[in-house]
């Protein structure tokens, strides 16, 4: 049964325990990101010093939060107080707790102790504790920023859980510069209660949540979590990304199956089989994971490149090699469709290299024809860049704006928008992956292109391997449902 | 603790769960090794004569093994001469006459018990390099199937199970009807830890097992 987690990620109201006027403290900073990240419930600060902090009073003891306002409970107190504190958040109706506070098993034999002891404590009281040690929540649908770290990150469908705090804190940067958003996060830290299977079966249910991304570094019980994560799987995608994954973990045995039985060989093997995404390293997984949330899952693996410039269409075939992805040749039909939109010397093949004889409409066309084609089952559009490059210049040089310079410029910028906008409207429209790869994402991430993309909340990935990355682990995720009928 | 069973006993044991084995007959003596042969038509000249027991683990280095035996009166001699070479500290003893088989391609496959994931099966590019290639693929047993077709999918050295010098294509089914016979094995007897089938030789097209080593835990 999945255990209900919304009194963590929805509360209705949040008490913050260990809030001060010092704004290096963990329950100032906690209440700080609440109140800057515009969290839509109630915020009952809790500290040692009455008076005022951020323009909030301060409540002297859970004892004067009124019964059934707040959900959950954010401890930043050491470990002695916070048994306590969980039996008078629980008298005032809280039902999930995030223990920020460190000195648990991380810090040796009595923290081993407090830790069960805690746990114990929040069973007994039938309260979902997250942590301890962990860094935080987020939860954008509640605008829920109960963190001791930064940042927040924009509104999406990705659900993140991760064994490392601060690997949250990156995926939230990557969200923030690729513009696709998330839906939940949360820094599972020692996982005393709450384990990572837990917070994966949640999104699974979760309306906000099209797909789980996931880092984990230890697995307690292997084989309980493998067939829960398989079951998720049937139903919503999780990118995981693995710690460790170099450690040799090769064992003495006397069968050969024993010595190849690698830690990871055996781990990689149950990841197929449970039809998780398995991700190379964090960008990796971020990517797979925001490609997953944004395009619809291909039914096949043959791709065709659409491009402007020649080398990059070689450099996007160069990179299937060794991937499912099939770059196959262009359908006859579509060919000679092509064949009426462009001057002759376009390339006549995969990738589709326009060679310069686009005009003002031409690759919404050609992206549509692709797209809808029965026989192509994800497209590439390398198409962004050039004509931004070109507006870049004009406006910083010293002809600006005489000349017909700004009319051009401006001419250049709205149709690099326009393409990243038809890429996305295409893939809605035919139902194919359309996905979008441009070195501008990171080296000029303000140009109308990548700018148009994030502001819609897409991928634009920064570059044709990338993308092509993304794309192989699409596919093999949409092979192993085809294979189980899924 | 562990206990290997001697390979006559790991033969027996997963060809009677399916495992597609070189034919075979086993005997604690030249006489009844003879007599099965009349009998069994499954086992083919040339032979291999091994004399197996659960404590003899090299049988190479102390010469238990004879290749390329021809005709009967070979046979003979082999089998005399290995009964001969056993030593009382070898404990219970048997002959294990096996046909000999062909073929350019070699697997591995096998079980083992994972301390994290509890029975694992495997399917890898085998012979004596498996372990220096590592081409090999997982699952946690039981498996489908399709489980089964995507480890066969997995394996990097995907050329060399297509047509291949003049050697048809493998028959993956029949490469899945062996993983799916480890698993059942290891489904009725919850005291393996570990098989080997090693190397599992790509005959016409067909995987056939001419070595096995089950080690049970005790």
């Amino acid at each position: 049964m999945t255990r209900d987690l919304s009194a963590l990620f929805d509360p209705r109201g949040i008490i913050v325990t260990g809030v001060s006027n010092h704004p290096g403290k963990f329950g100032f900073v906690c209440l700080h990101n609440l109140l800057a990240a515009g969290y839509r419930g109630e915020i009952f600060p809790v500290g040692r010093e009455p008076g005022e902090v951020l323009g909030r009073s301060v409540l002297g003891s859970i004892d004067e939060v009124p019964v059934g306002r707040a959900d959950m409970l954010f401890i930043c107190t050491p470990p002695p107080l916070n048994e306590h504190l969980l039996r008078a958040a629980a008298s005032k109706g809280v039902k999930a707790a995030f223990i920020a506070a460190a000195g648990y098993r991380e810090a040796g034999p009595d923290g081993i102790d407090a830790e069960q002891s805690l746990v114990a404590v929040a069973d007994e009281l039938n309260i979902a504790l997250a942590g301890p040690n962990g860094q935080g929540v987020v939860s954008t649908p509640s605008s829920m920023c109960a963190q001791i770290v930064a940042p927040y990150a924009p509104a999406g469908n990705i659900a993140v859980v991760s064994q490392s705090g601060n690997f949250v804190s990156s995926l939230l940067n990557m969200a923030h510069l690729s513009g696709v958003g998330i839906s939940r996060a949360v820094s599972a830290g020692n996982a005393a209660q709450l384990e990572v299977t837990d917070y994966l079966e949640w999104f699974d249910q979760d309306p906000e949540t099209s797909v789980s991304l996931v880092y984990m570094e230890s697995v307690d019980d292997g084989r309980a979590m493998f067939e829960r994560l398989r079951a998720i799987s049937t139903n919503k995608p999780i990118v995981l990304v693995k710690g460790g994954a170099s450690s040799a973990g090769a064992r003495a045995a006397a069968s050969h199956t024993g010595a190849l039985a690698t830690d990871d060989a055996v781990f990689d093997g149950m990841s197929r089989q449970a039809g998780l995404i398995r991700a190379r390293d964090l960008e990796e997984g971020f990517e797979a994971a925001a490609t997953l949330a944004t395009q619809p899952l291909p039914t096949g693996n043959r791709v065709v490149v659409v491009t402007t410039v020649g080398g990059w269409g070689v450099a996007a075939v160069d990179a299937m090699a060794g991937t499912l992805l099939d770059p196959i040749p262009l359908p006859g039909d579509l060919k000679a469709e092509i064949n009426e939109l462009l001057p002759p010397r376009w390339s006549r093949n995969n990738p589709i290299d326009m060679a310069g004889g686009e005009t003002r409409d031409t690759v919404p066309r050609i992206l549509e024809m692709v797209a809808g084609h029965s026989e192509i089952d994800a497209v590439l559009f390398l198409g962004l860049g050039i004509q931004s490059n070109i507006a870049v210049m004009m406006r910083n040089g010293p002809f600006f704006p005489d000349h017909g310079l700004e009319r051009i410029a401006n001419f250049h910028e709205t149709q690099d928008a326009r393409y990243a906008g038809a890429a996305a409207a295409v893939a809605e429209r035919t139902n194919t992956p359309v996905l979008v790869a441009t070195e501008l994402t990171n080296t000029r991430p303000e140009t109308p292109g990548p700018a148009t993309m994030r502001a819609a909340g897409l991928m634009c990935h920064a570059s044709a391997a990338r993308a092509i990355r993304s794309l192989d682990l699409l596919v093999r995720h949409a092979r192993w449902r085809q294979a189980r009928g899924i | 603790m562990s206990v290997t069973l001697s390979e006559a006993e790991s033969r027996r044991l997963v060809s009677e769960h399916g495992v597609v084995v070189s034919g075979f007959v086993t005997g604690e003596t030249t006489e009844t090794i003879l007599d099965a042969l009349k009998t069994d038509e499954s086992v083919t000249y040339p032979l291999v004569v091994k004399l197996c027991g659960r404590q003899i683990a090299h049988k190479s280095e102390r010469g238990l093994l004879r290749l390329q035996i021809n005709d009967q009166q070979s046979l003979r001699t082999a089998c005399d001469e290995l009964l001969a070479a056993a030593e009382p500290s070898d404990g219970n003893v048997e002959l294990l006459v096996s046909s000999m088989v062909k073929g350019s391609r070699e697997l591995i496959c096998g079980l083992h018990n994972d301390p994290q994931f509890g029975l694992v099966v495997m399917l890898g590019i085998g012979g004596v390099l498996a372990e220096a290639i590592r081409d090999v693929a997982f699952r946690l047993a039981p498996i489908t199937e399709t489980d089964a077709a995507e480890m066969i999918e997995d394996l990097n050295a995907q050329r060399l199970l297509g047509e291949f010098r003049g050697e048809p294509a493998l028959r993956r089914q029949e490469l899945i009807d062996v993983l799916m016979a480890l698993c059942s094995l290891g489904a009725a007897h919850p005291e393996v830890h570990s098989v080997d089938l090693n190397p599992l030789i790509i005959v016409d097209g067909r995987p056939v097992a001419v070595d096995a080593l089950v080690e049970l835990t005790q």
